[in-house]
């Protein structure tokens, strides 16, 4: 008997063990999955990087790699000044009505009426991009900022894909910023309160400034959002790489270049295939350090209070 | 500066809060009336684009569209078959893909990792980390790694669902970390002390206990991937396919990729067709979230 129960022990204890390394190497998929991506990233922009230079990739201000000859060219700057401005008229909608929303449902809005917001604003945060990406052109660009605004804009530009980029956006950091003016202690708002501050000095002057770094975390999360973000911008926001800053024109951003770029059938190891890579090495790069600054300032922000 | 600092030095200083004035009456409401334009630009933004998307493509929710193949050439008999089917079968793979994967990491994380092991941060940060990486990035890795390269599947239906897969991985991840993580400890102290395995207590109490969120969390997660363009254009969905995926090695279309396509035409008068795929995949997005607030309402426990 005696023997027979140390018998089953032992096999429990090794099927547990088992399991214990089965759900280990569950958990090393993801850590193999970001592996992989960088391996794939790092692997082809380092074949890419053998036939142009470095410096041209990083410093040019011209980038036409599907050009013939003299006329190609691999200068990233364009890609990268059109993703950041695009993202920038994004978040010129997305920030302040994010955060006029997040002050709205963290300090203003009945209970009644939060349960009925918030779900409008998660429908919105899961339209799929494509369907925003066929707003913009169909009806934004045509619609409202020909019709209606009377402004000279070509088909594809940079006003359209930005705001609605925004829109895309805003839903993110209004749940974000409003969880962390919602993690501000009611002891903080009753104090002031108790000064006689007016609803608006609390939410403004306490509330908002003890939540800052939660804030900032959630533009950072935006940001990256809106530089992410592919289709809304390959829709309509234009396939020419191009820099400046007009509005009424299209730009490229990285993200679309890429996805337009593979649309083709590009023979593996061709330039244009090392395109791919050495821009998504990059967009991955300024994604991935967006995403560092926020985690640390949501970390920071949760110390102060738990 | 702190909460408590702000907090003291709003004590200490009269001068922070001067009494109210008419003035400060005026900011008040002008305030107001932003928080609530703010709102309303979100509720007229969806508002006009579900108005917008049912105008143009309400008339062409036909059997026919439904049932029909797509055309290169004849938008009004044009359908939609192959992408429905191809986001079918892709939604089927990536969920087969990621629920066991998912919760296992979320079992691993939760009830055995040591937090003061490197390993089991490193985990914890890189699923952060993942959470983040741009969508396009990953039709990167599938087209370099499961499409061609090591694993050179081609552009096939299984290399689709792989990478939808890794995509919303982190995703399930942590929503089922949170509905484990909602189970009391108490649960499992209880079962433990009555003699149960640490892999008992968890199989017959703390997943029963947490398969509503978990559930809930993979839906969402599934609505996310079916409406990805982006990593589906890298992978190389074919446009307009005339043919149903055979099997996981067949090329696929997607929605999302059949109303790119179309968007994309030259011939405008396929705008209606991609309106009425768009319809149709939002459609299917709100039934999957209407059964995952089901599932949420129905069978959540309350502890």
């Amino acid at each position: 008997m005696g023997a027979s129960l140390h018998y089953t022990r032992t096999r429990r204890a090794r099927g547990e063990h088992a399991i214990r390394i089965a759900l280990l190497a569950a958990a090393a998929v993801s850590v193999v999955t970001t592996v992989l991506i960088v391996l794939s990233l790092v692997r082809e922009t380092i074949t890419f990087f053998g036939e142009v230079p470095i410096g041209d990739f990083l410093f040019g201000t011209k980038w036409t790699p599907t050009f013939a000859g003299d006329q190609q060219s691999f200068g990233v700057i364009p890609l990268i000044t059109g993703t950041l401005y695009l993202s920038a008229i994004a978040l010129a909608v997305a920030v302040p009505l994010g955060l006029l929303a997040a002050i709205y449902l963290s300090e203003y809005a009945p209970p009644r009426v939060r349960r009925m917001v918030k779900p409008v604003l998660e429908l919105l945060a899961g339209v799929p991009t494509i369907v925003f990406g066929y707003f913009a052109l169909t009806f934004f660009t045509p619609d409202v900022l020909r019709e209606a605004l009377g402004l000279d804009v070509r088909q594809f530009n940079a006003l359209s894909a930005g705001i609605i980029l925004g829109l895309l956006v805003l839903p993110t950091i209004a749940s974000v910023a409003e969880d962390a003016m919602s993690a501000v202690p009611a002891s903080l708002r009753e104090g002031a309160f108790g000064l006689g501050a007016s609803k608006l000095q609390v939410s403004l002057r306490i509330v908002f400034p003890a939540a800052l770094s939660g804030i900032v975390a959630a533009l950072i999360l935006g940001a990256s959002r809106a530089v992410g973000e592919t289709v809304i911008i390959l829709i309509a926001g234009g396939q020419v790489a191009r820099l400046g800053i007009d509005p009424l024109q299209g730009y490229q951003s990285m993200a679309a270049y890429i996805a337009a770029q593979a649309r083709g059938d590009i023979p593996t190891g061709s330039i244009e295939y090392g395109t791919i890579f050495a821009v998504g090495l990059t967009l991955f790069a300024l994604t991935l350090t967006l995403n560092a600054i926020s985690i640390r300032l949501v970390r920071r922000f949760r110390q102060v209070y738990e | 500066m702190t909460g408590a600092q702000i907090a003291a030095r709003a004590a200490t200083q009269r001068s922070v809060f001067p009494r109210a004035r008419t003035g400060s009456r005026v900011a008040d409401a002008v305030f107001r009336a932003a928080m609530y334009g703010a709102i309303a630009v979100g509720f007229l933004a969806l508002a006009v684009l579900l108005y917008e998307v049912a105008h143009d493509g309400a008339g062409r929710l036909t059997w026919d569209f439904l049932t029909r193949f797509p055309s290169k050439v004849l938008p009004e008999t044009s359908g939609i078959q192959s992408a429905i089917v191809g986001t079918l079968y892709l939604m089927a793979l990536t969920a087969v893909f990621v629920v066991p994967l998912g919760v296992a990491t979320a079992i691993y994380l939760e009830e055995y990792a040591d937090r003061d092991r490197w390993y089991n941060r490193l985990v914890e940060v890189n699923i952060q980390n993942l959470a983040a990486v741009p969508s396009v990035v990953y039709g990167i890795l599938g087209l370099a790694f499961i499409v061609r390269g090591p694993l050179g599947m081609g552009r096939v239906l299984l290399a689709g669902g792989i990478t939808l897969g890794l995509l919303v991985l982190p995703v399930v991840i942590i929503v089922s970390r949170e509905a484990i993580r909602a189970v009391p400890p108490s649960v499992r102290e209880g079962a433990l002390a009555l003699g149960a395995t640490q892999w008992q207590t968890i199989w017959k109490q703390v997943l029963p206990g947490s398969v509503a969120g978990i559930a809930t969390g993979v839906i969402l997660a599934l609505s996310r991937a079916i409406g990805e363009t982006a990593p589906l254009l890298l992978i190389g969905a074919a446009a307009s396919p005339r043919f149903n995926p055979s099997g996981l090695f067949d090329s696929f279309t997607a929605l999302p990729i059949q109303i790119f396509v179309w968007t994309q035409d030259p011939d405008r008068s396929f705008v209606s067709a991609a309106a009425g795929a768009i319809l149709v995949l939002m459609l299917i997005l709100l039934l999957m979230n209407s059964v995952a607030i089901f599932l949420r309402n129905r069978y959540e426990q309350k502890w």
